[in-house]
C-alpha cells in the first residue's frame, strides 16, 4: 500500500475542505442585542472538526482500495454511524456530518466488500439481469403498498403527510417530463410552464364559472397539451443544447405573462381562494353550506381537518399511479418506441418512414398533459397560486430527478424525488448545512452512478419463449 | 424475362453553394435487379441516395419511382413519406441503428406505420384490442423471420449496439427489409467486413432480389460485392455519370478505368505546375 499517495491525497482534500470551510463555516454575521447592527463571530473549531471528518473520511475511503481494510472499515464506520447519536455531545452539527460520512463510507465498504460493483459493471456491458432490474421489480410493488398505507401508520403525522404530497406531486411531474426527456430525448427545461398552465387553467375557470375540479382536471391536462404542442412546433428542427435553450425561454415567457398579464391572472398577487376539491360532492368543510352534506357527516366521522390532507395525498398518488400505468403502457406502444427510437437516431427514423414531427408533438403534448393534471392539483391543494411557484428553479428540480433517477426509469423517478425532495426535509435540523447535504447526495449520485440511480431499461417487446428455445440449438 | 422499370432517374443535378455535387446524372434502375452505383471517393455516389430518399431535395431533375404501391414523383416527397408511402428503404454508410435498444426493437420500429394504423393511432392499442394484438404477433414473426435468417435469434434481446460489426450491418439491412419496401438503398453495406462476412453479404443480396423480388440499388467500393452480384452498374466521377452497362461492359470501359487509376500521360500537367508540385514534394 502506497502510504505517501493516500496521505497526500487525503491531505489534498482536507485542504480543498479547509479552503471551502473558512468563509462559509468559520465566520457567521449575528445581530448586535440592542439592533445596533451586525457583528462577526468566528467559529474555527466548526472549520478544524469538518476538516479533521475530511481527513478521516479521505483515508478511510482511500484504505477501501485495499481488500484487507474494507471488513475493518465497514465495522468501524457501521459503529459511528449507529453509535454517534448515543454519544453526548455539545455540538449536533458534528453528530449530524459523522453519522452522514460515517453512513456513506459503510455503505461504499459494503458495496465493495460483497463484491456488488463487480455485479454493476457486468450490468453496464449487456445490462441484463441485473442488480437494477431487480430493484425495480421489487421496488414497485413495494412502494405502491408503502404508499397506500402510509396515511394510517402510527408514525405518520401532518407533516410527514404534507411532505409525502409533496413528494408525489414531483413523482408524477418527474414521471411526465420523463415521456419527453427519457422515453423521446428532447430536453425540456421549461417543463414548469406547463405545470403553470394546468394550475392557473384550473384556478380561473374555477373562479370566473365556478365549475369544479373533477370538471376541470381534463380541462387543466387538455391545455397544457395544447401549450405542449404550441412549445413543439417552433423547436421540431432543434435538438440537444438549442432546443434547452428555447424550452427555457418559453418557461421564463409563461411566467413573465403570468406575472405581467394582471387582468387575467392576477399578476404578481396571484389568484387566490381556489376552489378545494371535494369527495363526490361532499366538501371537506365542518361546517357545510346549506343543502350539502360533508364528507365527516356521510361517513359519520368527527370533524378533523387531516381528511383533506388524506384525500389529498391519495388523489395525487392516483394521479401519480395513472401517469405512470399510461406511461409504462404507452412505452409498449408503436408511440412509445418511436419516441424511443427518435432519442437514439432521428435520420434513421425518417428512413424507416416515421413522421418526425408527429412523434415529437405527441410526446410533447402528452408530457405537458401530466404537468397540467399536477398543477390543477397543485392549485386546489395550496388554495392560492402566483406566478413565484413557477419559477425556472422548479424545472431544474424535476429534470434533476428525470436524470438522476436514470433516463427513461420509472422507478428511478421515485427514488429519485424522494432523495431530493425529501433530503432537504429530513435535515432541517442541520439548518444551514441542509443544501450542502443536498449537494453532496447529488455529487455522490453522479460519481457512483453516472447514468442515474436505476438506468435499467426493460425492452419493450420480446420474443415469446417458445421462439427463443427453438433457436438455441 | 422482361425488365420492368422502377426507379427512373432523369437529369438529376444537386449542389452546395458552389460546387456541383451530382451533374445531369440520368440512369434507370430494374425490378429485381441489383443496380450498383461506384466511383471514387466524393463522386457524389451517397448524394444521389439522399436525394432519393429525401434527405436532399435536388432542384433539378426527376426521380419517378414505379412500383408495387404506385407511381411516385420523389423528388416532390418528404424525407419520411418516400420510405412510408413509395416504399424506398435504405441504409447507411455510417451505420444507424438504434444502439440501445434492443434487435428485435429495432426490427419491430421499421413495421412502425403498420402497427401505428393497427393500434389506431394508441387508443385501440391503449385499450390492448384484438386486432392490435393481432397486428403486434404479425410483427413480431416478420421480425422473427429475418433474425431466423441472420441466426440472430438468440440475441434478439441484446442492446444492438452490442453486436458484432457483421451483424449490425446486416441487422440494419433487415430493418430496412422490414419496412416492406419495393426499393431497397445500401450504402456500402460490405464496408468493414472481412471477406467471409462479404460472401455471406452477396448471398443475402441475391436472396432479397430473387426472393422478396424487389429492385436493390447499391453503393460499393467492394469490387467482388459489385462484380460478383450486380446486374446493371452505375459509374460516377465528380458528380458526372461516366459509364453504365453491365459488370463486363463496365469493367473493359477506358473512361472507368481512367477514374480509378488516373491519366497514363502525365505529361498533361503543365510544367509550371509540375515543377512546382515537385518542390512540394507531392509527386
Amino acid at each position: 500500500m502506497d502510504v505517501r499517495a493516500l496521505l497526500k491525497d487525503a491531505g489534498l482534500a482536507a485542504f480543498v475542505a479547509f479552503m471551502l470551510a473558512l468563509p462559509m463555516i468559520g465566520f457567521q454575521t449575528v445581530d448586535v442585542s440592542g439592533g445596533h447592527g451586525i457583528t462577526v463571530v468566528t467559529r474555527f473549531g466548526d472549520v478544524a472538526i469538518t476538516v479533521a471528518l475530511v481527513l478521516v473520511g479521505r483515508i478511510a475511503l482511500g484504505l477501501l482500495d485495499n481488500t484487507s481494510w474494507r471488513l475493518p472499515i465497514l465495522l468501524v464506520s457501521a459503529a459511528i454511524a449507529i453509535g454517534m447519536p448515543f454519544v453526548k455531545n455539545p455540538y449536533p452539527v458534528i453528530t449530524n456530518l459523522s453519522v452522514m460520512a460515517a453512513a456513506v463510507i459503510a455503505i461504499r465498504a459494503t458495496w465493495l466488500y460483497f463484491g456488488l460493483s463487480a455485479v454493476v459493471e457486468r450490468d453496464e456491458g449487456n445490462r441484463l439481469g441485473d442488480a437494477a432490474a431487480f430493484v425495480g421489480r421489487w421496488f414497485g410493488p413495494v412502494f405502491v403498498i408503502f404508499a397506500v398505507i402510509f396515511p394510517f401508520l402510527p408514525t405518520t403525522s401532518r407533516y410527514l403527510l404534507d411532505l409525502g404530497i409533496l413528494v408525489l406531486t414531483y413523482v408524477m411531474l418527474g414521471w411526465g417530463l420523463n415521456v419527453v426527456v427519457g422515453l423521446a430525448g428532447l430536453l425540456d427545461l421549461g417543463y414548469v410552464a406547463f405545470y403553470a398552465v394546468g394550475a392557473y387553467s384550473y384556478a380561473i375557470i374555477a373562479h370566473e364559472f365556478g365549475w369544479s375540479f373533477w370538471a376541470c382536471l381534463p380541462l387543466a391536462g387538455l391545455f397544457a397539451a395544447f401549450f405542449g404542442v404550441i412549445l413543439g412546433f417552433p423547436v421540431l428542427r432543434l435538438r440537444g443544447d438549442y432546443l434547452a435553450i428555447v424550452t427555457l425561454g418559453f418557461g421564463e415567457i409563461i411566467r413573465i405573462v403570468l406575472l405581467n398579464w394582471s387582468s387575467f391572472s392576477g399578476g404578481p398577487n396571484g389568484i387566490s381562494g381556489v376552489p378545494r376539491p371535494s369527495f363526490l360532492g361532499m366538501p371537506f368543510t365542518a361546517n357545510p353550506p346549506e343543502g350539502t352534506t360533508s364528507f365527516h357527516q356521510f361517513f359519520g366521522l368527527d370533524f378533523s381537518p387531516e381528511h383533506r390532507i388524506v384525500f389529498l395525498y391519495y388523489l395525487i398518488l392516483a394521479l401519480a399511479l395513472v401517469t405512470n400505468s399510461f406511461t409504462l403502457r404507452i412505452r409498449k406502444l408503436p408511440i412509445g418506441r418511436a419516441w424511443e427510437a427518435l432519442r437514439e437516431d432521428e435520420i434513421a427514423c425518417r428512413a424507416l418512414g416515421i413522421n418526425p414531427t408527429n412523434t415529437k408533438l405527441t410526446a410533447f403534448a402528452i408530457g405537458a398533459m401530466f404537468a397540467g393534471f399536477a398543477g390543477a392539483f397543485f392549485a386546489t391543494r395550496q388554495g392560492f397560486i402566483s406566478p413565484e411557484s413557477f419559477a425556472f428553479i422548479e424545472s431544474a428540480v424535476i429534470l434533476a430527478i428525470v436524470v438522476l433517477g436514470g433516463m427513461g426509469s420509472q422507478i428511478g423517478v421515485v427514488l429519485a424525488a424522494v432523495l431530493l425532495i425529501g433530503i432537504p426535509e429530513f435535515f432541517r435540523e442541520l439548518a444551514q448545512y441542509r443544501m450542502l447535504a443536498f449537494g453532496a447526495a447529488m455529487v455522490g449520485i453522479m460519481i457512483w452512478r453516472p447514468r442515474g440511480l436505476l438506468a435499467h431499461r426493460d425492452p419493450s417487446i420480446r420474443l415469446p419463449e417458445a421462439a427463443k428455445a427453438g433457436a438455441d440449438d | 424475362m422482361t425488365r420492368t422499370p422502377l426507379l427512373q432517374v432523369d437529369h438529376l443535378t444537386m449542389r452546395f453553394g458552389g460546387l456541383v455535387a451530382v451533374n445531369d446524372v440520368s440512369f434507370t434502375a430494374y425490378d429485381r435487379e441489383i443496380t450498383a452505383i461506384i466511383g471514387p471517393n466524393g463522386a457524389g455516389k451517397t448524394t444521389v441516395f439522399n436525394c432519393l430518399t429525401g434527405f436532399y431535395n435536388a432542384p433539378v431533375g426527376r426521380l419517378k419511382l414505379t412500383g408495387a404501391r404506385g407511381e411516385f414523383l420523389l423528388e416532390r416527397m418528404d424525407g419520411f413519406r418516400i420510405a412510408q408511402q413509395a416504399g424506398v428503404a435504405r441504409t447507411f454508410q455510417n451505420i444507424r441503428l438504434f444502439p440501445r435498444m434492443t434487435v428485435l426493437e429495432n426490427l419491430i420500429i421499421a413495421q412502425h406505420n403498420v402497427l401505428m394504423r393497427a393500434s389506431g393511432y394508441t387508443l385501440a392499442g391503449l385499450f390492448g384490442l384484438k386486432s392490435y394484438r393481432d397486428a403486434e404477433r404479425d410483427a413480431i414473426d416478420l421480425a422473427r423471420l429475418w433474425l431466423d435468417r441472420l441466426g440472430l435469434t438468440s440475441q434478439a434481446d441484446w442492446e444492438a449496439g452490442n453486436l458484432p460489426y457483421g451483424s449490425q450491418r446486416r441487422l440494419e439491412i433487415a430493418r430496412a427489409m422490414c419496412t416492406r419496401p419495393v426499393l431497397l438503398c445500401l450504402d456500402e453495406p460490405a464496408a468493414g467486413l472481412n471477406p467471409r462476412e462479404s460472401a455471406e453479404l452477396r448471398e443475402l443480396l441475391i436472396e432479397i432480389r430473387d426472393q422478396h423480388k424487389i429492385g436493390i440499388l447499391l453503393i460499393e467500393h467492394d469490387m467482388s460485392v459489385v462484380m460478383g452480384i450486380s446486374d446493371h452498374i452505375v459509374v460516377l466521377d465528380y458528380g458526372r455519370m461516366i459509364a453504365g452497362g453491365t459488370p463486363a461492359e463496365v469493367r473493359s470501359d477506358p473512361a472507368v478505368i481512367r477514374a480509378y487509376l488516373g491519366e497514363e500521360e502525365t505529361d498533361q500537367i503543365p510544367p509550371e505546375v509540375a515543377g512546382d508540385l515537385h518542390q512540394e514534394g507531392r509527386i
